[in-house]
């Protein structure tokens, strides 16, 4: 079920300006990889090109090649739209639908496509995905009620709620605590254990201890110096780079001393 | 810091920052009286018998307080209260219009109101009697064709310019277009109407769908420009977050962008029917004037408020007085059509507009 990625090369763009340069990275199927690095250097950039997302935003591009099991999601024949509903997303801000109420947004990844379910089996994915998110004993009263009326951080546990509800094979997740207290955080943390026995998971944060807890892989993103692309320092074992990573930018982030 | 913090220094009390907080004030009653003074000797002004000077005697009054401000408080809140007068005396510059239009208009056109005036048309009516039956029917008819027309294209026009077109040059040359539209004057619109039915039915030729489309181009580019602001304002966010759910684009358009700015959409179609309900000139040129009534917007002339309230007034027949009389009932009606469907857009841009945010 789950999909490994594997990415060679990849240049991204906005327009003429080269966000991210040469990134090689595979991304195994079934686990946890934290991507790591200064505001700015293009995690979230580099995450949205893993989805289509990137291409969205308007003179924004690619170069390069991301292989998902073997196929290559830039290739001419491949749907974004279709790309998008196997790898699910959640953004850096909450953005739950306004017009929906909290039950519609978890079931927005179907109502949007017009799938067609019985209320039964909709109220069991509902359920199912807000428990998930650790969302279900604030809202199960509420179901019905407007989701821009939750908390900044129960807005961003609906968010994933809904990402989670579609049943994609891989999950990308930028900064998805960031919002978030300690407690929800750990919900999160325990979500993406239990999500990574079926999924694949790509998350972005700023949360040293988070990717050390949460991350079988960890991956660094640098910047060279102002206007320069981002580029991915290293990658590896979580544990390794961790305990005696191989560049000393990446020991110097880690442990706090940047710049 | 926190050392100075903790210990006070006990000569100097509370006063030195608290004074430095403080500022000196006008006594609290002194603005609102002056301002009800000034109010008064303008309402006397107006309606009573003295004479319109008062109302400049009440403004006088009112720019007391600006200046014994000053000498008071200080010049930043003097200047606060200065602008606070010109807004004031602005605002109340605008209103004396409107409530003289409202006030002339209801007086004169309220006591023709009766069943008779809403049930009968023109037809055979010589004299007094007969209604507006006819001309009520026209402009509802020809409002709702025009609105017919322009609501989709407008809308599906500003759908371009902001989801698909946005930033290419296409989509400028539009918006350029439509702003050059939205000053195009109304008996143009009239006289295209006209010219675009004349290579169709020859010269001389009478329709309410004429009006329609007369209206429409007036109409198109309020809607466009409404729609589009409303557009605007849907967050990229929600775009995003139907996009990384695997829906379409049509879908996203259809379901998270129109749905979120519905009401604002709502509302500035409202208020461009509005607009246009009230034109008089290119109807006057392509749909005319019948005494009867036509509920055919193909077939011929057919009578709105605005032309029968016109014609009522420069050819009243003899006697004038019920012509004249039944000229401001139409157009009192008018006017309450107006006020309807700008009741109608503030209910529904509050019932409709997004939960939750409120
Ligand atoms: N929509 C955009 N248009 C143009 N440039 C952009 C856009 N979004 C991001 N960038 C640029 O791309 C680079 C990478 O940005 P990105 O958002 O990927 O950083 P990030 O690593 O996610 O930072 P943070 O940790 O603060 O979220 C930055 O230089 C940024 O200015
Ligand atoms: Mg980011």
């Amino acid at each position: 079920m789950a999909k490994s990625i594997d990415v060679s090369d990849l240049d991204i763009y906005y327009g003429d300006f080269l966000a991210v340069e040469g990134v090689t990275i595979p991304i195994a199927a079934r686990s946890v990889t934290a991507f790591i690095g200064p505001s700015g250097c293009g995690k979230s950039t580099f995450l949205r090109s893993l989805n289509r997302m990137h291409e969205v935003i308007r003179g924004a591009r690619v170069d390069g090649k991301v292989l998902i099991d073997g196929q290559d999601l830039y290739a001419d024949d491949m749907d974004p739209v279709n790309v998008r509903r196997l790898i699910g997303m959640v953004f850096q801000r909450p953005n739950p639908f306004p017009t929906m109420s909290i039950a519609e947004n978890v079931l927005a990844g179907q109502r949007l496509n017009s799938k067609r379910m019985k209320k039964k089996e909709a109220d069991d994915i509902v359920e199912r995905s807000l428990r998930s998110a650790g969302l279900w004993n604030e809202v199960k009263d509420r179901l019905d009620r407007p989701g821009s009326g939750l908390s900044g951080g129960q807005q961003q546990r609906l968010c994933i709620a809904r990402a989670i509800a579609t049943q994609p094979e891989v999950l990308l997740m930028d900064e998805p605590c960031s919002a978030l207290d300690p407690i929800s955080t750990s919900i999160i943390e325990d979500l993406i254990h239990e999500l990574k026995t079926d999924y694949t998971i790509v998350i972005v944060t700023h949360n040293m201890q988070q990717a050390a807890r949460v991350s079988d892989t960890t991956a660094f993103f640098n910047l060279a110096g102002v206007g320069q692309p981002g580029r991915l320092i290293e990658h590896g074992d979580t544990s390794m780079m961790f305990s005696n990573p191989e560049d000393p930018a990446t020991e110097a982030y880690i442990q706090g001393r940047f710049g | 810091m926190t050392s100075t913090l903790q210990t006070p220094r006990p000569e100097s009390g509370a006063s030195p920052i608290a004074s430095s907080l403080r500022g000196r004030q006008l006594p609290r009653w002194v603005p609102p009286a002056l301002t009800a003074a000034a109010v008064l000797l303008a309402l006397v002004g107006v309606f009573g018998p003295v004479g319109a000077w008062l109302v400049l005697v009440g403004w006088c009054v009112a720019a007391v307080i600006p200046i014994w401000s000053l000498a008071v408080e200080g010049s930043r809140k003097a200047m606060d209260r200065l602008v606070t007068l010109l807004v004031s005396t602005a605002f109340a510059i605008t209103l004396f219009p409107l409530g003289s239009i409202l006030a002339t208009v209801v007086s004169r056109g309220a006591p023709v109101l009766s069943s008779e005036f809403f049930t009968y048309s023109m037809r055979n009516i010589v004299g007094e009697g007969g209604g507006i039956y006819h001309a009520l029917m026209g402009t509802l008819l020809i409002t709702a064709a025009a609105a017919a027309i322009s609501i989709p294209i407008g809308l599906f026009t500003a759908i371009y310019l902001i989801e698909y077109g946005d930033g290419t040059r296409l989509a400028g040359w539009i918006r350029f277009l439509v702003d050059v539209m939205t000053g195009i004057p109304s008996i143009v619109a009239g006289l295209f109407a006209y010219a675009l039915f004349v290579i169709f039915f020859g010269p001389g030729v009478r329709m309410g769908v004429g009006g329609a489309v007369a209206l429409s181009v007036l109409m198109i580019p309020v809607v466009v420009r409404s729609c589009e602001e409303m557009l605007k304002l849907v967050p990229n966010e929600l775009r995003e977050a139907s996009y990384a759910l695997g829906v379409p684009k049509w879908r996203t358009i259809v379901k998270v962008v129109l749905p979120t700015a519905l009401a604002g959409i709502v509302t500035g179609v409202t208020l461009a029917i509005a607009r246009v309900i009230g034109e008089t000139a290119p109807l006057l040129v392509i749909a005319g004037l019948t005494d009867s009534v036509n509920f055919n917007l193909f077939d011929g002339r057919m009578a709105t408020l605005p032309v029968f309230t016109y014609f009522s007034i420069i050819v009243p027949g003899v006697p004038p007085g019920p012509s004249i009389e039944r000229a401001w009932g139409a157009a009192l009606v008018l006017l309450i059509i107006v006020m309807l469907l700008n009741l109608a857009a503030r209910l529904v841009s509050y019932f409709f507009s997004p939960k939750g945010e409120r």
